[in-house]
């Protein structure tokens, strides 16, 4: 598949929180289980007090290489530098990070409080700033008074907040997440994300954040790397992420996207002619690492596209123009969708906001215009 | 809502009544006579045994012409049977206590780790309590034999702690299996070396298996009396004395020390459950 490309967006809005030496880097960091190649040569750069979210399906190589972080799997090959010490085979218990684990973890015998002082005892922390400690951190994930309860006595979200407090307490330089929302409902969850990012800003401890859910890695990260097959295909913001997917893959696994197969024209600089088969010539913005030529794939987004007969005026100069009959129509909610046969013979979805009831419905079958601007359409080599 | 449905106390209607297996009538009672039977066939010797200790007759008449506790004062009185019984509770100890070492690092192992003859080892360790207890008398006989070593309370130790690893091992290789594999990773994420790990996070969490294992193992090493026969020495354990008596005639004073073991035994089994069930709990 695609080779890795790293390169980073060079402004960045809140760049100037994050400084120094980087928290965690990976260089050149591969694992193997037998023969099997789980990670296949990453590098990475993690910030102070970043939230960086490795994205992928499952299988991707995303939570090894957490474990590797972590210290419960050691790497074939490479070498992981945190807080600018090479971490080599030191065990868990000698690194100066801590884990949220998927199902929690927590220790069903010992009560919430034993549960949460236990990493402060493990390094000798007195008992009175022990007891200070454990209320602070309590109270931090909003759960004061469950000292003495057991962990089976509280709700998964709760028990969530305990294996957050029980991690934070030690105060970490760097917090591990993997896939920690995943046994929660849809509206807890998004309530946790919004703590976990708050909690990031406020702790100033650098989190490494697992999930295969790209809408929890956009709500939360400052940058997301996608993986696949064991390597990042892409590292970057999450707008970066979205708007200017490199490669066809990291496009189709965020969110939804019409790719088009097209043939390359020419190129003014600012944008790339390319030949829809079937419809004719379109604009492109230009890929990003590869040159325009010969076939490649269009990418844009059902969300970018408008109806003609929703846009006031006739003409949008310079906009991407497509015909198709309406052959799907589904409903979301928030939206619609359309799905347009074009002369080709392609699919091309389309989303309409539903902002007013009833208003502007299109039977099937019916011929309709769409147009997107150019700097939205993106070409992608595969 | 029909007003015949029988209605509770609290005025909402009841299910009607349904029998097991969802029959009722003829079916049902035929099913509790025969489970009625069974429990008989089970308990009624034991019943039996019990009451026959408190009759005043030196054989057993029926119907029972005076009741005594003399059976069990000769029993408090009897030497022989005092010594078979400690000699007894000696080699029940010391057997489950070296089962509970080796057959717990054997499911540790077990658990923790993969390696080749994993499964050849888990067969071999669980193999001695399925194999009839004669194969394994004979075997350590003549095993013994040819190293020349004389029959002791130690050959017996040896002969019983083979079956006890395995009831050591198989409850406590269940309970690790419930364990969620990431909470001794946690312990170790929080700072924890392996040693601390296990002292504080996976031997709380299995001392409930090892103890029910513990106690069943006593148990059976307690009432064991084939790899007994053939590997006991000069002393005899508490079964090989009470069947050897037994060739001269059931005697009163056997049905008290029956009665005795039968209350001991319920004891410790109910232990065992209790711990086991803890263990499944999460205690």
């Amino acid at each position: 598949m695609a080779q890795a490309l790293m390169t980073e967006t060079p402004v960045r809005a809140d760049a100037g929180r994050f400084g120094g030496t980087p928290s965690i880097e990976l260089r050149d960091v591969s694992k193997f289980f037998g023969q099997v190649p789980a990670v296949s040569g990453i590098s990475l750069e993690v910030r102070q007090g970043e939230f960086l979210t490795l994205l992928g399906p499952s299988g991707c190589g995303k939570t090894t290489t957490l474990r590797m972080i972590g210290g419960f799997e050691l790497p074939s090959a490479g070498e992981i530098v945190i807080e600018g010490e090479a971490m080599g085979d030191r065990p868990p218990y000698r690194r100066p990070v801590n884990t949220v684990f998927q199902n929690y973890a927590l220790f069903p015998h010992m009560t919430v409080g034993q549960n949460v002082s236990y990493g402060l005892e493990m390094t000798g922390v007195p008992k009175p700033e022990r007891q200070r400690r454990v209320a602070e951190a309590l109270d931090m994930v909003r759960l004061p008074h469950v000292e003495n309860r057991k962990p089976a006595e509280l709700s998964g979200g709760q028990q969530q907040r305990v294996a957050l407090a029980r991690a934070l307490v030690n105060r970490p330089a760097v917090l591990l997440l993997d896939e920690p929302l995943g046994a929660l409902d849809l509206k807890l969850r998004k309530t946790m994300q919004l703590e976990l990012k708050q909690l990031n800003r406020e702790v100033g401890a650098t989190f490494v954040y697992v999930t295969h859910d790209q809408e929890e890695a956009l709500t939360m990260s400052d940058r997301i790397a996608v993986m696949n097959e064991g390597r990042i295909l892409q590292l970057g913001t999450p707008g970066d992420i979205y708007e200017r997917p490199r490669t066809r893959f990291v496009a189709d696994f965020i969110g939804q996207t019409n790719f088009l197969e097209v043939e390359v024209i020419g190129s003014d600089g600012a944008a790339v002619e390319v030949d829809l088969p079937g419809s004719g010539p379109l604009r492109a913005r230009p890929p990003e690492g590869v040159p325009a030529q010969g076939t490649m794939t269009l990418a844009v987004r059902p969300e970018k596209i408008s109806l003609m007969a929703d846009l006031p005026g006739s003409e949008i100069p310079g906009w991407d123009r497509l015909s198709g009959r309406l052959e799907e129509i589904i409903y979301v909610g928030t939206y619609t969708q359309y799905v347009l046969r074009l002369p080709g013979g392609q699919e091309l979805a389309v989303h309409r906001q539903n902002r007013a009831v009833g208003e502007g419905e299109h039977p099937m079958g019916e011929t309709l215009t769409v147009v997107f601007n150019p700097q939205s359409a993106a070409l992608l080599a595969d | 809502m029909s007003s015949a449905l029988p209605v509770s106390v609290d005025g909402r209607p009841r299910p009607a009544r349904r029998g097991l297996l969802g029959r009722s009538g003829a079916g049902d009672r035929a099913l509790a006579l025969v489970s009625l039977l069974v429990f008989l066939f089970l308990y009624l010797p034991l019943v039996v045994v019990v009451v026959y200790s408190f009759s005043a007759a030196e054989i057993a008449v029926w119907p029972i012409e005076g009741w005594t506790l003399d059976w069990y004062r000769e029993l408090s009185r009897d030497k022989e049977i005092h010594e078979a019984l400690q000699l007894s509770v000696i080699i029940g100890v010391v057997s489950a206590s070296i089962a509970v070492v080796l057959g717990t690092l054997a499911a540790l192992a077990i658990d923790r780790y993969e390696f080749p003859g994993k499964a050849a080892l888990r067969f071999a360790v669980v193999l001695p309590i399925t194999l009839p207890g004669i194969v394994t008398g004979v075997a350590m006989l003549s095993f013994f034999s040819v190293l020349t070593w004389p029959m002791s309370r130690w050959t017996l130790i040896i002969g019983h702690t083979t079956f006890c690893i395995a009831l050591v091992l198989n409850t406590v290789v269940a309970r690790l299996g419930q364990l969620p594999r990431n909470i001794s990773e946690a312990s170790a994420d929080l700072g924890a070396p392996p040693w601390r790990t296990f002292w504080r996070v996976t031997f709380p969490l299995i001392r409930p298996a090892i103890l029910a294992g513990a106690v069943l193992a006593f148990t059976l090493s307690f009432d064991e009396v084939i790899v007994s026969f053939f590997l006991q020495g000069r002393e005899p354990t508490l079964p090989l004395l009470i069947w050897g008596r037994l060739r001269i005639g059931l005697s009163p004073e056997i049905n008290a020390t029956a009665t005795v073991i039968v209350l001991v035994s319920l004891a410790a089994v109910l232990v065992s459950n209790r711990l086991s069930k803890q263990a499944t709990l999460g205690g």
